[in-house]
């Protein structure tokens, strides 16, 4: 597990950059190494407007089966779960597509949160069966096909 | 698996420049055009330094259009997209138009799936496409802005006439 602290705004460029280099190390393709990286820098961001510092848990699924990256603080927590998960809707200067953007690029998102104690935002990806094939003959480095 | 954590040089050496004050994103000046190419990976505040700068550039040089080329962009989040789309806008206001290039498709599928729009924001495939793109709108700008005089000095002329 990789472990990306986030005390200063730099820091969320840090989290996506090391996020998005495990799903490449992991076999995902380019375009879900993309989704991985702006999911991880708006959960981040999320920290770092919100509670001021946390930590990014970047880590493998069982069996290559994806990646795991958790975003843990012990800020306010957040009061009302759905109206933050609602698009459009943001307390301060982000633009409100953090979480329920975040939920979209993902394949599974969890939320725990209480008043006063803290927030974790848990997201998963999954590796399709179409690409673990890919990989499975070489795992050579450079991911899956490029698009460009 | 050992997931490492990568070396970002280019965090890096933006990080130590915006402590010196000094804007990482060159701006280029051609004729009444400016092309500024995003390099490295921005983080909040260089995108918003580089908002500023492009809106000086353009006050200081009367730039009538900005190519803003993003093909190094690898990832496009809520934040960037909407400092590019308010660069846009605020660009209009003072009458330039803004043309972004080169986003990777990666980033236009993410940027969609986001829910982000850039609405209103001019893109096009590459450097040479946008360039014809500025220049066409610029054109229609002029014979908009002849139009709309000639039904100006058409009203003067019908008010002088009551």
């Amino acid at each position: 597990m990789t472990v990306v602290q986030i005390r200063e705004e730099q820091d969320i460029v840090r989290a996506r950059t090391t996020a998005k280099e495990a799903a490449r190390e992991l076999g995902f393709g380019l375009v879900d190494q993309t989704r991985i990286s702006t999911a991880v820098s708006e959960l981040a961001r999320n920290i770092f407007l919100y509670a001021g510092e946390g930590e990014v848990h970047i880590e493998e699924l069982n069996n290559h089966h994806g990646i795991r990256v958790s975003f843990i603080d012990h800020g306010p927590g957040i009061e009302d779960v759905d109206l933050a998960m609602k698009d459009g809707w943001s307390s301060v200067r982000a633009m409100g597509k953090g979480l329920p953007g975040a939920k979209r690029l993902s394949d599974r998102m969890e939320i725990h949160t209480e008043t006063g104690e803290g927030t974790t935002v848990t997201i998963e990806k999954w590796l399709s069966p179409s690409s673990k094939l890919r990989i499975a003959p070489s795992p050579k480095p450079r991911g899956g096909p490029s698009l460009t | 698996m050992g997931l490492q954590e990568p070396e970002s040089k280019d965090g890096r050496r933006a990080e130590s420049l915006t402590m010196l004050g000094i804007s990482s994103i060159p701006i280029l000046k051609l004729r009444d055009f400016l092309i500024v190419s995003i390099q490295i990976d921005l983080h909040d505040r260089m995108a918003e330094q580089l908002q500023q700068d492009i809106l000086e550039q353009i006050s200081q040089t009367q730039a009538k259009g900005v190519l803003i080329d993003i093909s190094a962009l690898e990832m496009v989040d809520s934040f960037i997209g909407r400092t590019l789309a308010d660069t846009a806008r605020m660009a209009s206001t003072l009458d330039a138009e803004i043309v972004i290039v080169g986003m990777q498709p990666a980033v236009a599928i993410t940027l969609v799936e986001l829910g982000l729009s850039l609405g209103g924001v001019k893109t096009a495939l590459n450097l040479d496409e946008g360039y014809e793109l500025l220049q066409q709108t610029l054109e229609e700008k002029a014979s908009e802005g002849q139009t709309s005089e000639e039904a100006l000095a058409e009203e003067a002329d019908d008010g002088g006439s009551d």
